[in-house]
């Protein structure tokens, strides 16, 4: 008995640690979340300036805004649902970006993705749902992470710039599926779209009745599985490297070019598996077009989150609560649904654009611009 | 200056400072980075406020609180990085904001070009006025900042450090403008931690220590190891313990190898040479003589065109960086910015790049040790009094799923510590080796977590050495690795390198500093023009043989 109170205390003591850990971070990441809170503020502030203007009762649409995004069971699932995809897209963005590298074909991999883990989940009647489920989003990470290597190699070997390249492949993308769902993988009716996947590869749907499933699981797990990457591995730290300072990481001794290609594959991948989760969780199936640009949403949200896998949980949240309570707003206020849009685009111009301006500006070798 | 007092939060960087420049004078200003030079100039030229103390120019007291005030009053400064307007000519740059205008508005060009070159004629200080800044290499940079001082009417001049970022001849080309300026009755304030400098150009040397004023002497009075150790505060060595090397090897042998820069011209012809194991091989020449090249190429990240290189027999012409690291190879690179360090990882971090994928830093994802794992396991089936039976396919199921998940993750089973890839950072085994590190190199440092940034250029050094000498190196290459900094630090980075030597470690010294190479190496290799133009004995040499090779000429 001795030996099991022992490995308790062993346990306990890792626990333990783990959550002073958890706490000493937290702690340390408040003030750095400060210029986000503000600029969100600011967002809802130029937001409340501009309904007033055009003839709306600011305190009446927030009203409609929050109690439609949290209100009621139903708006919870609804604001969840719009996270998730989200939070897969901007842990996407994040991962090449430690990379240094400035993935914004998210949209096209979360695409593809989607598309290859509704073949899977099409095909194989009769898998136990234990291995049907992991095939198809293994194969949803493939297709994303096949979609991340291929401008990640044209980069490496002839020095291809991914941000023209991933963009590029986005509309491929979005093509090539549009293609495969209105001629060969079409079901039958009017609508373009695969026929529903298999029961069996279908991931659980946590609550009902809204659509929110158990993806957004896989999201929280990816989240920590990022991080966790990216402080505690090689191949993060190589990553990380390579994207504060390619001569140090090269002198080093790490290959640029591999660190390269594995960020942006792996950056694929994981938006690949949002792309799954939405077509196993949510949809079912594949539906022409169905993402409503959750790929360009992940690089803002990246932003807000400031580019920390937390950070990204609590911005997809908020990003998710503007989509769904934006809904509600409409329905009950008369409040134009761009409203909601509006809101998204200042909280992005608040807090995304200087970051995005300052780091082209780093990356362009316009320094001087700064000095 | 009068009892200058100045504190920033937490050190006292002037404290109570009497500085006295007679007319007329070049006065060197002396004391190691910190020490409060800078700090105490930065005063004079209105860009800090003293919290204590006055000021007296032309025995009238001033109060300078802007650096265009201390223009009124004739002070100029030439700052150790240069405002230049890259983008604009030389005379565009000299003239800007005091530019003698046409019709109220435009630019007199015409008038512009004769007043600055009456300027330059007058102070013998020649440049090509017409030619765009960025064209132009440091040391003509340096000049047209002087130009730009004396422009703008300053009688007296505050150079800071303007020798750290000169080649020898520039610093030469420097020496002999200050002594011009000192002819047409300016005043220079010299500012440097170079002793020989200092004691060669100065006619009074203002010691400072830790933001005191240790003492103002007559340059001719006194003698560079008597301003050492008022600068430092104790002896200085400028010798080293060399043991008698037996049983050299060679370690790196490089064969005709030749590389082009980044313009694509080339950099590096037919170099050939070798470096045996207990020696340092100096390599002489004034800068941008193809060093940066060879440095490049030795340490794999740069191509090389023809030619082989051998590192421990090991032909490595085509080997990756990280592939020579493994060898043996160390590479202390000249520019710790660009290629040392990584300014925004932490102490830690940039210990353990290079060794960051090997153990023990480098482990398996799940634990390595199968038989830990396994004891843990039966100790918990012992505990909970489970039969032998079930104890047996506990076994099997563990170390069979152990099995199948490294070989997923890792590829090869058996050694996955040394496999590259999706590996585990063991941060324990980081930390403890970097306290180590720490500790033994001295690195002042609040904790190993603190971003290379923010520590002082001394320390950075002291990082990378850390870093590259405690790899067990056969072989390191050393590039300017004492640039930039302090006497004291200067002192132990070349006690590190004859320890290295002394210790069998083969060394390859790349320096722009004579002294250095002079000091150190065992045989000196002469580069000039992408080429090894000579290698001797430096007790078979001279300096004015090795300056004659390093400016092209021939030796007897």
């Amino acid at each position: 008995m001795a030996n099991l109170t022992e490995l308790k205390r062993k346990v306990s003591l890792k626990v333990g640690g783990l959550l002073r850990r958890l706490l000493r971070e937290l702690k340390a990441s408040v003030p750095k979340a400060v210029p986000q809170i503000i600029a969100i503020l600011l967002a809802f502030v130029v937001g409340a300036i501009t309904l007033l203007l055009t003839g709306y009762s600011p305190l009446e649409a927030y009203g409609a805004m929050l109690t439609g995004a949290f209100g009621d069971t139903f708006g919870i699932g609804q604001t969840f649902t719009q996270a998730t995809p989200i939070i897969f897209t901007a842990l996407a963005f994040l991962f090449a970006y430690k990379c240094g590298l400035f993935n914004i074909g998210a949209e096209g991999q979360f695409l593809i993705g989607a598309f290859t883990a509704a073949l899977v989940g099409i095909s194989f009647g009769g898998l136990p749902f234990f291995i049907h489920i992991p095939l198809a989003l293994i194969a949803g990470a493939l297709g994303g992470a096949a979609w991340g290597f291929i401008p990640a190699v044209l980069k490496a070997q002839r020095g291809a710039h991914e941000v023209i390249t991933t963009m590029m492949l986005s509309y491929v993308a979005l093509y090539l599926t549009s293609y495969m769902v209105n001629y060969p993988f079409k079901a039958p009716g009017m609508v373009a779209q695969t026929v529903l996947i298999f029961p069996s590869a279908e991931l659980p749907r946590i609550l009902q009745p809204t659509q929110l499933s158990a993806s957004i699981f896989l999201a929280v797990l990816l989240a920590v599985l990022t991080q966790y990457t990216l402080c505690r591995t090689t191949i993060g730290y190589e990553v990380r490297a390579i994207g504060l300072n390619p001569s140090a990481a090269e002198s080093g001794g790490i290959s640029i070019k591999k660190g390269m290609i594995m960020a942006l594959t792996i950056s694929g991948a994981i938006a690949g598996l949002g792309g799954a989760g939405e077509v196993l969780g949510t949809h079912r199936r594949f539906i022409e077009s169905f993402s409503p640009g959750y790929g360009w949403d992940g690089l803002a949200v990246a932003l807000v989150g400031g580019l920390h896998p937390v950070g990204i949980l609590l911005a997809s949240v908020l990003f998710g609560a503007l989509r769904s309570g934006g809904m509600t707003m409409t329905r009950v206020t008369h409040v134009p649904y761009d409203i909601g849009s509006i809101l998204q685009a200042l909280v992005i111009l608040f807090v995304a654009a200087p970051m995005l301006i300052r780091y082209l500006l780093k990356r362009g070798g316009i320094k001087w611009w700064n000095s | 200056m009068r009892s200058i007092t100045k504190t920033f939060p937490g050190v006292v960087a002037n404290d109570k400072i009497d500085f006295v420049v007679e007319k007329g004078e070049i006065h060197g200003l002396l004391g190691e980075n910190g020490a409060g030079k800078t700090v105490l100039m930065n005063i004079l030229y209105g860009l800090y406020k003293p919290d204590d103390g006055k000021i007296v120019v032309d025995g009238k007291e001033v109060d300078i609180d802007s650096p265009r005030a201390a223009l009124d009053l004739g002070i100029g400064m030439v700052h150790q990085h240069f405002m230049v307007v890259p983008s604009l000519t030389v005379m565009e740059n000299i003239v800007l904001g005091r530019e003698p205008k046409k019709n109220g508005i435009l630019l007199d060009t015409e008038k512009a070009l004769r007043d600055v070159k009456d300027f330059c004629d007058r102070y013998r200080l020649e440049v090509d006025l017409k030619a765009p800044m960025l064209s132009l290499p440091v040391g003509v940079q340096q000049r047209v900042e002087i130009l730009k001082a004396l422009y703008r009417g300053a009688n007296i001049l505050i150079l800071d450090e303007p020798t750290s970022v000169l080649t020898p001849q520039e610093v030469q080309e420097l020496f002999k403008a200050v002594q011009a300026l000192k002819q047409q009755g300016k005043t220079v304030v010299f500012i440097s931690h170079k002793l020989r400098e200092v004691l060669a150009i100065c006619d009074r040397i203002t010691v400072l220590r830790r933001g005191r004023v240790v003492e103002t002497v007559e340059a001719a009075e006194t003698s560079l190891s008597e301003l050492a150790r008022m600068m430092v505060g104790r002896e200085i060595h400028f010798m080293f313990d060399k043991k008698q090397p037996e049983n050299q090897r060679v370690v790196l042998k490089v064969e005709n190898v030749e590389a082009v820069d980044d313009r694509g011209l080339p950099a590096l012809k037919d170099i050939g040479f070798d470096v045996r194991s207990s020696e340092i091989l100096g390599i002489a020449g004034v800068e941008g003589n193809g060093q940066t090249e060879l440095v490049e190429a030795l340490a794999g990240v740069r191509k090389v065109t023809a030619g082989r290189i051998l590192l421990n027999d090991n032909d490595v012409t085509k080997a990756s960086s990280g592939k020579r690291i493994q060898l043996g190879a160390s590479t202390v690179p000249e520019d710790r910015h660009k290629r040392g360090l990584i300014m925004d990882f932490s102490v830690m971090e940039n210990i353990i790049l290079g060794s960051h994928d090997q153990p023990p830093f480098a482990k398996g994802l799940i634990r390595t040790n199968i038989k830990e794992v396994l004891s843990d396991a039966e100790k918990l089936m012992d505990s909970l009094h489970l039969g032998s039976r079930v104890r047996i396919n506990i076994r099997e199921v563990l170390s069979g799923a152990k099995m199948l998940v490294a070989s997923l993750i890792l590829g090869s089973r058996g050694k996955p510590t040394s496999a590259k890839g999706f590996v585990r950072l063991d941060i324990k085994q980081a930390s403890d080796y970097a306290r180590r590190l720490i500790e033994e190199f001295s690195i002042k440092t609040p904790d190993k977590d603190t971003p290379a940034q923010h520590l002082s250029g001394g320390t950075q050094q002291r990082v990378v050495l850390a870093r590259e000498f405690s790899r067990n190196p056969k072989l390191i290459i050393a590039s300017q690795p004492t640039r930039g900094l302090d006497i004291g630090a200067t002192e132990y980075v070349r006690g590190k390198l004859v320890e290295m030597r002394n210790h069998g470690c083969a060394v390859l010294l790349i320096s722009a500093d004579l002294d250095e190479i002079w000091v150190l190496s065992d045989r000196i290799a002469v580069i000039y023009e992408g080429r090894i133009v000579a290698v001797k004995d430096p007790k078979k040499t001279n300096e004015s043989e090795l300056g004659l090779l390093m400016a092209g000429g021939k030796s007897d």
